[in-house]
């Protein structure tokens, strides 16, 4: 049974009260035409489809269910999700999988600046490219690009792994391309299959953290100490 | 926050409806911005004569002596109408000296634009509001840009809303702030632009229109800009002839585009663009930071 929202005459607020009341079932959303926080804070094993573009927040604080989005998304989506999973066929801008801690983030198309920032252990897969600063902190998850990376792709990472087919146009700081090793492969088959896009996991190259930002250099302090002195004196 | 709408129509489908579609856009972005609202609107009505829309904030002063003053310096026919508060000049003699003849010498109004195609308005309230007040509706032609802020840095003014225009028309809407705008204005000011606020947005304006007035094309002027303009912004620009994005290289004020095969819109968020006829075949797609896109009637 598959109950339907259309968002042309029920409010958003009505339709998430709904999401938030069930505990099963599976919904269908009309007419989404850009609003805000559509679906967000579901907690149940529930199945939603969204039929149109969404606006900011999206899925946001999203768990255990499965939400399917045909169109594109504005800022946040899926922000701070903790389990089930987020499949978008278009395309996601700005902050898509932010702080994740959890479950599946698939865009098919393409993702905007700062995608997976901070994320803490959600999976990201995107189909096309990712904009400047993507993984910025991140902390842990996989993120696989099929597409390129712009500018300082996992700058200041700390233990997320990226998988990236395309070019990356810089690595940031403490990001370094790294070895891919058999349980790399086998992970990235498994995201993959996972995700539904088709890509050979031997084309992927890998990048994670140096490590060099994890403590503090006394070396560095020295110099701070040795140019302070200079522009004194 | 501010919110920001841009319609350029690239066929004549839509010339008649272009006022409603435009209010429609703003519509959706009241909540980005309560405080104020402006629009511009182009049209190809009058391609021999320069309108200049001009500003006597709440007050409907008569202004029948300064159009006939006016004829006087342009040494040429002035007809005027007034649009509550606003009124617009039409005169075949030089926009650009009409332009400054107000500015200097008359009282407590604001020229707020200049040019063969263009009309603009701007308010204080609610943007919906300013919207019907001075009927975006029904107005008709190519294109419009449009703006409805929320004021963060400085007072809720008429003055400090948008769009800005300096230059013949050429205008501007602005998300974001700049840091350099003291600097850029003095520098502009030897260049002969001539400024009416303290606000930065007016600066970019003016660098866009110092930059076209020098012979520069739009993708040329705003190219120029990444360059010479410090801060964070998503423009939207309307030109003679055509409309332009342009967004800082870290872009963190948001911008989408959706283009047909009859218009190009693009606004702060999708919603805005949601009930356009045919959108459900838009290509739709977010601007890349530090990418120039423009349109043009000519092209």
């Amino acid at each position: 049974m598959t109950a339907t929202f259309d968002l042309a005459s029920s409010s958003v607020r009505d339709l998430n009260q709904a999401l938030h009341d069930a505990d099963r079932g599976s919904f269908h959303i009309a007419n989404p035409r850009g609003a805000h926080a559509v679906a967000a804070g579901i907690t149940s094993e529930i199945a939603v489809q969204i039929d149109g573009s969404v606006g900011y927040y999206c899925a946001g604080m999203h768990q255990r269910g499965a939400v399917h989005i045909y169109g594109n998304a504005g800022t946040g989506l899926a922000e701070n999700i903790m389990s089930g999973s987020v499949h978008i066929t278009g395309n996601a801008t700005m902050s898509a999988g932010a702080t994740g801690h959890g479950g599946l983030l698939v865009i098919e198309g393409n993702a905007g600046a700062r995608c997976g920032i901070s994320m803490k252990g959600v999976d990201i897969v995107v189909g096309g490219h990712v904009g400047h600063m993507t993984a910025f902190m991140a902390q842990a998850g996989d993120l696989v690009v099929l597409g390129d990376a712009a500018e300082d792709l996992g700058d200041s990472i700390y233990e997320a792994r990226l998988f990236v087919r395309g070019d990356v146009a810089s690595l940031g700081a403490d990001c370094v391309e790294k070895e891919m090793r058999p349980e790399h492969t086998e992970r990235l088959t498994q995201l993959l299959e996972a995700s539904g896009l088709d890509a050979s996991p031997a084309d992927f190259a890998r990048y994670g953290s140096a490590r060099e930002l994890y403590n503090f250099h006394p070396d560095d302090i020295d110099a701070e100490v040795a140019a302070a002195k200079g522009a004194t004196s | 926050m501010c919110g920001i709408v841009g319609l350029f129509l690239k066929t004549e489908r839509y010339r008649n409806d272009l006022g409603r579609l435009t209010a429609m856009m703003l519509h959706e972005m009241r909540e980005r911005g309560p405080d104020s609202a402006g629009f511009a609107v182009y049209d190809d009505a009058t391609p021999d004569r320069t309108r200049v829309t001009v500003l006597a904030e709440g007050r409907s002063p008569e202004w029948g002596p300064t159009a006939a003053t006016l004829e006087s310096v342009l040494e040429a026919e002035v007809e005027v109408s007034a649009v509550l508060d606003h009124a617009v000049f039409q005169t075949t003699g030089d926009g650009r000296l009409a332009r400054q003849w107000i500015i200097d010498n008359v009282d407590d109004v604001a020229v707020l634009s200049h040019g063969t195609q263009i009309e603009l308005y701007k308010s204080v309230g609610d943007p919906d509001l300013v919207s019907s007040r001075y009927d975006l509706s029904s107005r008709t032609g190519t294109h419009a840009i449009a703006h409805t802020r929320m004021a963060t840095e400085s007072a809720i003014t008429t003055n400090g809303s948008h769009p800005f225009s300096t230059g013949a028309n050429t205008c501007l809407v602005h998300n974001g702030s700049l840091s350099n705008h003291f600097q850029l204005r003095k520098q502009l000011r030897r260049h002969g632009e001539s400024f009416q606020t303290d606000n930065d947005s007016e600066v970019a304006a003016g660098y866009l229109s110092w930059r076209l007035r020098e012979g520069d094309s739009i993708d040329t002027a705003l190219g120029s800009a990444l360059v010479d303009l410090d801060g964070f912004f998503t423009f939207a620009i309307g030109v003679e002839d055509g409309f332009a994005i342009l967004r800082d290289p870290i872009s963190c004020k948001p911008a989408v585009v959706a283009e047909t095969d009859d218009w190009v819109a693009m606004s702060s968020e999708y919603r805005a663009i949601a009930r356009l006829p045919d959108v459900e075949h838009a290509e739709v797609f977010e601007p890349e930071p530090a990418r120039i896109y423009s349109w043009s009637r000519a092209s």
